[in-house]
């Protein structure tokens, strides 16, 4: 972290520097640009992925930080960018870096109203049209005069804005179009079964070729960091497990991390290995159901079932255990809820016993299957440049040759002390996505394997005071959810309620890419390329 | 062996004993068309829960078991139910073409009846070019499906309604070739014709291997000319939602769907009359009591019970493997399935004129 500070310090005498446990940097924006380029293409530095873009109302300055994240060193770095100007905010975008970052900003400037220049698309991403004032904002007005409900279709447009910088220094507001004038366009949902959700992509084509695709999100955004702002700590967590709802244990294992590293609580071995047993889990019942799904994309409905009669049985013993069969609520802060099931350990075990048949069954039905292997090699490619560029982590990235699983690259819980293999495949194309989360089942199969035997005594829950004060600053932390990597933003201002509490889903960068890599494929691709990035649309609408 | 000639022999006598000519040709006419609709709604809900149970058994299910016994009046409610089912009427659609598609749809399948072989004198009409009438009239099909879906005024009928247009020209020629090839094994295009010439050995054991290609080629080509699955493009649900059919509700839905089915049925009763012997039941040579016994079972369960058969190979595809991609789909018919019909023809006309089959 030295070696980082000096050289940016040397090359950046702007800059100034903050310790944590990730080094945050402080930046003028007119310098910013400037260094994202250095941090990104300099062999010391290589901070190739863009994590998430924290949007931040501080209100005498608005700004975003920037998780960055080598993939060469494995080093984390954070910047921070402000601007007093709460009128007309403006920040440098890095749009042209990082791929992905277009989509990230235009978060930022829904939420918060911060204009990127140089983004070639300054549209609102999540809320409507012509929603009044930014939410996120500390002095936002919530109250339903501002924005009633509306009764009307809302208000669509072929156009968006984008604010470029010309040589003179002067910033420029131009209107451009999304589609060409003559493009026939199609609406793929938002309403439609391979959408897996309200999502919407309004696809141009050619024919059955693809041109291109606008990703229309926001149907089921329900403002939870906003909402999570006027809530208790404890009370946050419940809001965990209606994003990704396959991962509710990862996530849940995420926050109550961040909050107990915040607040000092030390849990206890027994429940670290419960949370690891419930992740696996959940990462073997949510492979699963992609691959049922999946399967069922491509006309293959038979499949569907095979996986769900593994998922009905995760479902069961997790129902023991937690109580519900979706959105678990079972990891709190300073441990878990309750205890495990008496017959949990049996359960696990007649799951372990036929799994193996089971995935066996489904190669042999289906990725072997003539049909199945036209359909899915070859199509969407995503190149290990582009996976890192776009953020395309999870099963996916690791489709595309990143090793990008935070299990092993930042390992937290217990991971660290297990054995299991971290799944890559080089190919990069709808297959390779499809077989690495086969082959994940196997190895989260070997995690449980590894801990069944092993559950240690001790108290499921550690002492927690009844109010959760946590002291002044901020924390981030990702786990490895079912999907990719999802990290927290947890910032305090030493209150009882977070102060910003911002949730980095790993699908918002798994369905922004379909544009890029559906280009010239046929419109049967875009499903088939969009069932295999499994993305889930309450995560990346939250 | 019963032959039905008799029962159809009688009541033409009977009607012609009171009636005038002209009248008893119409009498006979409605009779047939009632008999005709009568056995398609009863094909058609058997089929439609034939079908349920067949995948239900392949997805580790039960399948309907609740109205009814087994089930059974389960495709009767579904029946009754899109019967009572409101047309909704659309804005911004050609009303005239869009009420006639299913229309064409289902009169397609049901010209295709007419030169069936149901039974040892069962047939409605038996003429000299029974077979080349059944192509020409279930090629009228995809003009329904064509209409239907540009008349919706719906992109997605519309990309569905042009994947189904090339699909089942492409596939048409298929078809038309492999029943070529059989045609000219039986050196007849006459329906009875080529069953009374599988009377002592049904073709696909005494055309052998060119039969054989043949029968397979049929099937998949048949499987594409009826949209199932794993050639379902043209209502590939999770890309087009139900495709042609989208802005169909009621019973306009409902031909649709029938005519699906019943094309299934026709796509394997023709199987059967080219590669099975149509009605003709079992027979192998030299094992004159074994065919005497064969011989007892009615003719038209013979036909009924092959086709349901082949029909069972064909929703085992459907629920087995995953649909293709349009261009695949058109790649094996232009690259494979056509070059390997021709030769097949070649192969067959060898065969015939050195007099190498059974």
């Amino acid at each position: 972290m030295a070696d980082i500070k000096e050289k940016i310090s040397r090359l950046f005498p702007e800059a100034t520097f903050e310790d944590g446990e990730t080094l945050l940097v402080t930046i003028p924006d007119a310098k910013w640009h400037e260094m994202a380029k250095t941090l990104r293409d300099d062999e010391d530095l290589k901070f190739d992925f863009l994590v998430t873009i924290v949007g931040m109302d501080w209100v005498e300055t608005l700004g975003a930080i920037y998780y960055l994240t080598s993939t060469t060193h494995n080093t984390h770095i954070s910047v921070k960018v402000t601007t007093t100007d709460r009128v007309n905010p403006m920040l440098h975008s890095v749009a042209d870096l990082w791929a992905i970052a277009t989509i990230f900003e235009r978060e930022v400037y829904d939420f918060f109203g911060i204009i990127f220049i140089n983004n070639p698309d300054m549209r609102r991403l999540f809320l409507s049209i012509d929603w009044k004032g930014f939410p996120l904002r500390k002095d936002y007005d919530a109250s339903p005069e501002t924005n009633p409900v509306p009764t009307d279709n809302e208000r669509q447009s072929d156009f968006t804005d984008t604010y470029v910088e010309l040589p003179d220094g002067k910033i420029e507001k131009r209107q451009e179009r999304v589609f060409q004038e003559d493009d026939f366009v199609v609406n793929i949902g938002p309403q439609h079964p391979a959408t897996h959700g309200v999502l919407r992509f309004r696809t141009a084509v050619d024919g059955e070729t693809i041109k291109k695709i606008d990703v229309y999100m926001g149907y089921i955004h329900r403002g939870i960091e906003k909402i999570c702002e006027q809530l208790t700590y404890p009370q946050t967590l419940h809001f965990m497990d209606r994003m990704d709802y396959f991962s509710a244990h990862p996530y849940h294992h995420c926050l109550c991390m961040t909050i107990e590293q915040a607040a000092g609580i030390e849990i206890s071995r027994r429940a670290q290995v419960i949370r690891v047993l419930m992740d696996e889990l959940s990462r073997i019942a949510s492979h699963c159901l992609f691959i049922g799904t999946y399967c069922m994309d491509l006309g293959a409905t038979t499949m569907l079932f095979y996986t769900l009669r593994v998922r009905e049985q995760i479902l069961d013993i997790m129902e023991r255990t937690c109580g519900a069969r979706m959105t678990f609520n079972y990891e709190c802060i300073g441990g878990v809820m309750q205890d495990l099931d008496v017959n949990f350990v049996k359960d696990v075990k007649e799951l372990l016993a036929v799994l193996p048949a089971n995935i066996k069954e489904y190669n042999k039905i289906f990725t072997g299957n003539v049909i199945a292997k036209n359909r899915l090699e070859g199509v969407g490619v995503l190149s290990n440049e582009d996976a890192r560029s776009w953020s395309i982590t999870g099963p996916s990235g690791r489709a595309s040759g990143w090793a990008c699983d935070v299990r092993k690259t930042d390992p937290y819980s217990i991971y660290g002390e297990l054995d299991f293999k971290e799944i890559i495949r080089h190919e990069g194309d709808s297959m390779a996505r499809f077989k690495v989360r086969m082959e994940e089942m196997e190895q989260s199969a070997h995690i449980i394997e590894q801990l069944i035997d092993n559950i240690p005594e001790g108290e499921i829950c550690v002492k927690v005071p009844k109010v959760l004060k946590l002291p002044k600053g901020h924390w981030f932390r990702t786990v490895e959810g079912c999907r990719g990597t999802f990290g927290v933003y947890l910032e305090s201002d030493g209150t009882v309620n977070p102060y910003r509490l911002k949730l980095v889903p790993p699908c918002l960068p798994l369905a922004a890419v379909v544009d890029h890599i559906t280009r010239g494929e046929k419109i049967a691709d875009l499903i088939t390329i969009g069932g295999s990035m499994d993305y889930i649309v309450p995560d990346m609408d939250r | 062996m019963f032959d039905f000639s008799a029962v159809t022999t009688w009541i033409h006598d009977f009607l012609s004993s009171f009636l005038p000519g002209w009248l008893t040709v119409t009498a006979e006419c409605v009779l047939i068309g009632v008999c005709l609709l009568l056995a398609y709604t009863v094909l058609a809900l058997f089929y439609i829960y034939y079908e349920r149970k067949v995948c239900a058994f392949f997805q580790c299910r039960i399948g309907p078991n609740r109205v009814g016994p087994l089930g059974l009046l389960q495709s009767v409610a579904d029946a009754i139910k899109m019967l009572i089912k409101e047309l909704i009427s659309l804005n911004h659609i050609d009303k005239f073409l869009f009420a006639l598609a299913p229309y064409l749809v289902i009169l397609a399948s049901m010209l295709a009846f007419a030169v069936l072989p149901w039974g040892n004198g069962l047939q409605i009409i038996d003429f000299n070019i029974g077979i080349f009438f059944l192509i020409a009239v279930s090629s009228i099909g995809v003009l329904g499906i064509l209409l239907a879906g540009w008349s919706s005024n719906n992109k997605f009928t519309l990309i569905g309604a042009l994947r189904s247009g090339a699909q089942m020209v492409s596939y048409e020629l298929s078809i038309g070739l492999s029943v070529l090839t059989m045609v000219c094994f039986a050196g007849t295009m006459s329906v009875g014709g080529i069953v009374e010439a599988q009377r002592d050995l049904w073709f696909i054991v005494s055309g052998h291997i060119p039969a054989i290609i043949a029968f397979i080629i049929y099937l998949i080509a048949g499987t594409a000319e009826t949209n199932r699955g794993p050639f379902d493009l043209p209502e590939a649900e999770s890309e087009l939602t139900a495709g042609y059919h989208t802005e169909y509700s009621g019973i306009h839905f409902g031909f649709f769907y029938l005519a699906e089915y019943l094309n299934l049925f026709i796509v394997s009763g023709v199987a059967t009359l080219l590669f099975f012997g149509g009605w003709m039941p079992l027979h192998i040579p030299g094992w004159e009591g074994f065919n005497t016994i064969m011989d007892y079972i009615p003719s038209v369960l013979w036909f009924i019970g092959k086709a349901i058969a082949i029909s069972f190979i064909i929703i085992w595809f459907k629920w087995t493997f995953p649909r293709l991609r349009i261009d695949q789909m058109l790649a094996l018919e232009w690259k494979y399935l056509l070059p390997i019909n021709l030769c097949n023809l070649v192969l067959m006309v060898l065969i015939i004129v050195y007099g190498i089959h059974l």
